[in-house]
C-alpha cells in the first residue's frame, strides 16, 4: 500500500474538482442580472443577451389578460416599462394592481420585457407603515 | 395591563439573564459555589418568567387587543381561535420572543438536568445565558412585541390609538400544519444552542474525557430531529399552500433552514470518529460552533432582507443587530479555540482510503461542500455585488446542478460507509458485505430501464436506494440471527432486542433508511407532468391516469373570507376516485387573495389540482400536475424522525469506551464470519 496520504488528496481533489465543475455550469444556466427599469432602458442591444430580474410596481389598470398571457406596466421610481408574461406556473394571487412584483426573463426586441417568472407581493395595508419607512422592494 | 405585565415579564427576564451570564462567568473564574448557584438559580427563572410574557401576547391576540401594533397588524376580529394563537409567530417581533422562549425553555432543561457536568453545566450555562441575552435586549428594548400603536394627533402630540379592527393574519399562513412548522423549525435552530454551549465551555474548560461530547451529541441529535421536522413541515406545507406544485425551490429562507441540518448532519456522523479514535477533533467542535452560527445566520437572512425571498414574511433594520452578534461569536470561538488547540490534538491518523474512518471522511467533506454550495448560491447577490458592483443571483439550475450528484454520492457512502471496518477493510470482508447489495441495486436498475425510465439521476437514484436497503436490512437480519442462534427467540423478539441493544447504531440504520425513502419520493420529481387548461362547466382536462372534469362552480362567502369554488370530479378510467373541490379565496381582514390547492394523493403519485384563475370572460383556468412517488417523501421523512427517537432512547449497555467498544465490534465481525 502506498502513501494513503497521496491516495485521500488525490480522491478528494477529483472530488471537489467535479463539484466546482457542476458548479460553474450550472451558475452559467441559472445567471440572473439584477437591475433597475432604469438601467433596463440605458442598456439597449447589450441587455439582450442576459437573463435579467426586474422589479417594481405594477402600475393600477395596466394588467390585461390575454389567454394565459398576462401584459401590465412595471413601475420603479417614475420610469415603466412593459412586461409580457410568458411564464409556466400560474400568475400568482398576489398578482395585483399596485402589487410588488419581480419579474425575471429577457428584454426582447419588440421593447417588450418577456418575464418567465413573476413573483409577487402585495403592498396593501400588509407591512407595518405607521412612521417607518415603506419595505424596500425586493431585489434593489 | 396585559401589554404592561408582558413588558415587565420580558425586563425581568433580561435582568435575571444577565445576572446569569455575569455571575456565571465570575463563578467559573472565581470558584466561588454560591454565586455559581445563584447564576444557576436565575437561569432557571428565565423560562417561567418568559412563559408569563408568552400568555400575555396570547392573552392580547384573544382579547382583540388592536391598540397594540403587533396584534392589529397580525390579527382581526374574525380570525379562527387557531390562528390568532399562531398569529404569535407571525411577524418577527413575536417571533423572536417566541425565539427567546424556546431558548429559555432548553436552558431550563439544561439548568435543572445534567448536574453531573461538573464544572462544564455551569459554565455552559453562563453562555446560554450570553445567547439568551442578545434575544432578550433584542425582545426588550427593538423589537418589543407589546409595543402600543399611536397616532399622530392634530396638534402635534402622539397618542395611543386602537382601529377597529386588525389587519388580519397572512392567509398563507392560515393553514393548520402552521400550528407545528415555526415552533419545530425554532426548536430545532434554537436547539443547537445547547450543543454550542458544552463544546465551547469544554473548549474552554478543556474538558477531560469524552463526557462531554456525549451530552453533545445527544443534544445535537434532538436539535437535529426538530431541525429535520420543521423543514419536512416546511416543505410540506410550500406543497400544500403555495400551488406551484412542488415543495422546495431553493428559496433563500429555505436555504438557511437547510445549512445547518447539514452540517448538523456532518457533526453527528464525524463525532464518532472522536469517539472511538480521538481523531477530527478540531473539525468536530468547529462543526459545532459553525452550525449554530448558521442558524443565527438564518433568523438573520430571513429577517434582514439581504436577500430577497418571497417567504420572507417580516423583515426590518435588526439585520445590523444580527451581524454584530454572529461577529461577536465568532470572535469568542475563534479566541478560545487558538488559546486551546492543544486541548483539540488528535490521537490517530488516517491509514487506509477503504475504511470507517474515509466514508466519515468524504460524508463530511461533500456535507460540507454542499453547505458552501448552498451558502455561495443563497448569497451570490450579495458577493457578486460586493465584486463587480452587479447584482447577479443564481437559480435552482444552479443548486440542483451541484447538490444531486452530491447527495446521490451521499447515499452510496450511506451504505457502503456502515459496513466498513474501522481502520482499514479487507477486500474479503468487502465482498462478504456488499455482493448482495450491488447486485439487487444493479437488477433494479436493469429492471426500471427495462421498463422505459431513462432519466439518468432517478435511475442512480433507485439503484442506490435498492442498495442501500439491502445492506440495512442485511445487518438487521445478520444481529436478529445471532441472537436467535444464541437465545432461541422469535424473529420478532430477536429484532427488538437487537435494536434495544444498540438503540444508537440501530436508530441511526433506521434515519438512514428513512433518508433512503426520501430520496425515492424526492427521484420521482423526474417524472413531474403538468397541464393548464380553460374549463368552463363540463370540460374534462387529461392528465396521465387521470380525468378531471368540472361538475358544479359555487361562490359565497365566510365572515373570513370570499370564495369562487369548483367542484371536480376525478376519474381514473370509468371509476370515480373522488371529488375535489379547488377554491380561490379574497380574505376580508387583510385583501390578500389565496388559492386552496386540492391533492388527490396516492402512493404511486399525487394529482395537484391549482385552481390558477379566471379568464376575461370568467372561464375558470385550472392548472393541474402530476407528481410521482411524492408521498414517499413524507413517509421518509416519518422514518427519520422515528429513527431518531430509536437512537435517543438509552440503549441497555451503557456508554463504552473507545476500546471494549472496538473490541466488540471486531467480536461481532468474527460471529458474522462464522455463522457465514
Amino acid at each position: 500500500m502506498s502513501n494513503p496520504k497521496v491516495k485521500f488528496a488525490i480522491a478528494i481533489g477529483i472530488l471537489l474538482g467535479a463539484l466546482a465543475w457542476l458548479a460553474v455550469i450550472g451558475m452559467q444556466e441559472s445567471k440572473t442580472y439584477y437591475i433597475t427599469v432604469a438601467e433596463l432602458k440605458q442598456m439597449g442591444e447589450s441587455a439582450r443577451e442576459k437573463r435579467l430580474r426586474v422589479g417594481g410596481r405594477v402600475v393600477a389598470g395596466s394588467i390585461q389578460r390575454e389567454g394565459r398571457r398576462v401584459r401590465f406596466l412595471l413601475e420603479q421610481n417614475d420610469e415603466t416599462v412593459p412586461v409580457v408574461y410568458v411564464g409556466r406556473d400560474p400568475v400568482p394571487d398576489t398578482f395585483v394592481d399596485h402589487a410588488e412584483a419581480l419579474v425575471e426573463g429577457r428584454w426582447g426586441e419588440d421593447g417588450v420585457f418577456h418575464a418567465q417568472k413573476l413573483q409577487a407581493k402585495c403592498a396593501s395595508k400588509y407591512e407595518p407603515a405607521e412612521g417607518e419607512s415603506p419595505s424596500a422592494s425586493p431585489g434593489t | 395591563m396585559m401589554d404592561s405585565l408582558g413588558s415587565f415579564a420580558v425586563l425581568l427576564a433580561v435582568t435575571a439573564c444577565a445576572y446569569a451570564f455575569i455571575a456565571g462567568i465570575v463563578a467559573h473564574r472565581t470558584g466561588h459555589p454560591v454565586l455559581r448557584e445563584t447564576a444557576r438559580r436565575a437561569g432557571v427563572t428565565i423560562f417561567p418568567t418568559l412563559s408569563v410574557a408568552i400568555a400575555c401576547l396570547w392573552g392580547l391576540f384573544l382579547a382583540n387587543e388592536f391598540s397594540i401594533a403587533y396584534v392589529a397588524n397580525h390579527s382581526n376580529r374574525d380570525l379562527p381561535l387557531l390562528y390568532k394563537l399562531t398569529a404569535l409567530w407571525a411577524g418577527q417581533e413575536g417571533s423572536l420572543l417566541f425565539w427567546s422562549w424556546i431558548l429559555s425553555g432548553y436552558m431550563f432543561v439544561v439548568l435543572v438536568r445534567h448536574r453531573e457536568e461538573g464544572e462544564l453545566r455551569p459554565l455552559a450555562g453562563a453562555i446560554l445565558a450570553g445567547v439568551q441575552l442578545f434575544f432578550l435586549i433584542l425582545n426588550a428594548f427593538v423589537v418589543s412585541p407589546f409595543r402600543p400603536l399611536a397616532e399622530v394627533a392634530a396638534d402635534g402630540t402622539m397618542r395611543p390609538f386602537a382601529p377597529p379592527d386588525g389587519r388580519g393574519l397572512n392567509p398563507l399562513l392560515q393553514y393548520p400544519e402552521m400550528a407545528l412548522h415555526p415552533p419545530t423549525l425554532y426548536l430545532g435552530y434554537v436547539g443547537f444552542s445547547v450543543p454550542f454551549a458544552f463544546a465551547l465551555a469544554a473548549l474552554i474548560t478543556r474538558s477531560p474525557g469524552e463526557r462531554w461530547i456525549h451530552v453533545t451529541r445527544r443534544w445535537t441529535m434532538i436539535a437535529w430531529g426538530f431541525l429535520s421536522l420543521g423543514i419536512l413541515m416546511g416543505a410540506h406545507w410550500a406543497y400544500a399552500v403555495l400551488g406551484w406544485g412542488g415543495y422546495w425551490a431553493w428559496d433563500p429562507v429555505e436555504n438557511a433552514s437547510f445549512m445547518p441540518w447539514l452540517t448538523g448532519t456532518a457533526f453527528l456522523h464525524s463525532v464518532m470518529m472522536q469517539e472511538r479514535r480521538g481523531m477530527l477533533k478540531v473539525w468536530n467542535v468547529w462543526l459545532v460552533f459553525i452550525t449554530f452560527l448558521l442558524c443565527v445566520f438564518g433568523t438573520f437572512l430571513t429577517r434582514s432582507g439581504v436577500v430577497s425571498s418571497v417567504h420572507a414574511f417580516a423583515q426590518s433594520p435588526i439585520g445590523h443587530w444580527f451581524a454584530g452578534f454572529l461577529l461577536v461569536v465568532f470572535a469568542v470561538c475563534l479566541f478560545f479555540f487558538t488559546r486551546r488547540r492543544d486541548y483539540l490534538r488528535s490521537e490517530h491518523r488516517l491509514e487506509a482510503v477503504l475504511s470507517r474512518e474515509a466514508s466519515f471522511l468524504f460524508n463530511n467533506l461533500v456535507l460540507l461542500a454542499a453547505c458552501f454550495a448552498v451558502l455561495w448560491g443563497t448569497l451570490f447577490p450579495v458577493i457578486s455585488e460586493a465584486i463587480t458592483g452587479n447584482k447577479v443571483s443564481v437559480g435552482p439550475p444552479f443548486f440542483n446542478r451541484v447538490n444531486i450528484p452530491i447527495f446521490l454520492f451521499l447515499l452510496l457512502l450511506t451504505g457502503v460507509g456502515p459496513l466498513l471496518a474501522w481502520r482499514r477493510t479487507s477486500w474479503e470482508s468487502l465482498k462478504r458485505n456488499f455482493t448482495a447489495p450491488t447486485l439487487i441495486g444493479v437488477a433494479t436498475g436493469v429492471l426500471l430501464f427495462a421498463f422505459g425510465v431513462r432519466e439518468p439521476y432517478a435511475l442512480i437514484a433507485f439503484m442506490l436506494a435498492a442498495f442501500v436497503t439491502v445492506t440495512i436490512v442485511s445487518e438487521f437480519w445478520r444481529g436478529a440471527r445471532v441472537i436467535r442462534s444464541q437465545t432461541g427467540r422469535t424473529w420478532g423478539q430477536a429484532l427488538a432486542q437487537l435494536v434495544l441493544r444498540n438503540t444508537r447504531r440501530y436508530g441511526g440504520y433506521i434515519v438512514h433508511f428513512g433518508i433512503v425513502v426520501v430520496f425515492v419520493g424526492i427521484a420521482g420529481a423526474a417524472f413531474n407532468k403538468e397541464r393548464e387548461m380553460e374549463m368552463p362547466m363540463g370540460a374534462t382536462l387529461e392528465l396521465g391516469r387521470y380525468a378531471v372534469t368540472v361538475k358544479d362552480r359555487a361562490q359565497g362567502e365566510t365572515p373570513n373570507y370570499i370564495y369562487d369554488r369548483l367542484t371536480l370530479e376525478v376519474r381514473r378510467g370509468d371509476k370515480v376516485l373522488t371529488m375535489l373541490m379547488p377554491e380561490r379565496r379574497l380574505y376580508k381582514a387583510s385583501e390578500q387573495p389565496l388559492t386552496k390547492v386540492m391533492i388527490h394523493s396516492g402512493w404511486r403519485e399525487d394529482l395537484y389540482i391549482y385552481f390558477a384563475g379566471v379568464t376575461e370572460t370568467g372561464v375558470p383556468i385550472i392548472h393541474a400536475y402530476l407528481n410521482p412517488l411524492v408521498r414517499w417523501l413524507w413517509i421518509g421523512g416519518g422514518i427519520v424522525i422515528l429513527g431518531t427517537l430509536i437512537a435517543l432512547y438509552p440503549g441497555r449497555q451503557p456508554m463504552k469506551v473507545a476500546v471494549s467498544e472496538r473490541a466488540a465490534t471486531r467480536e461481532r465481525e468474527v460471529a458474522y464470519a462464522k455463522g457465514d
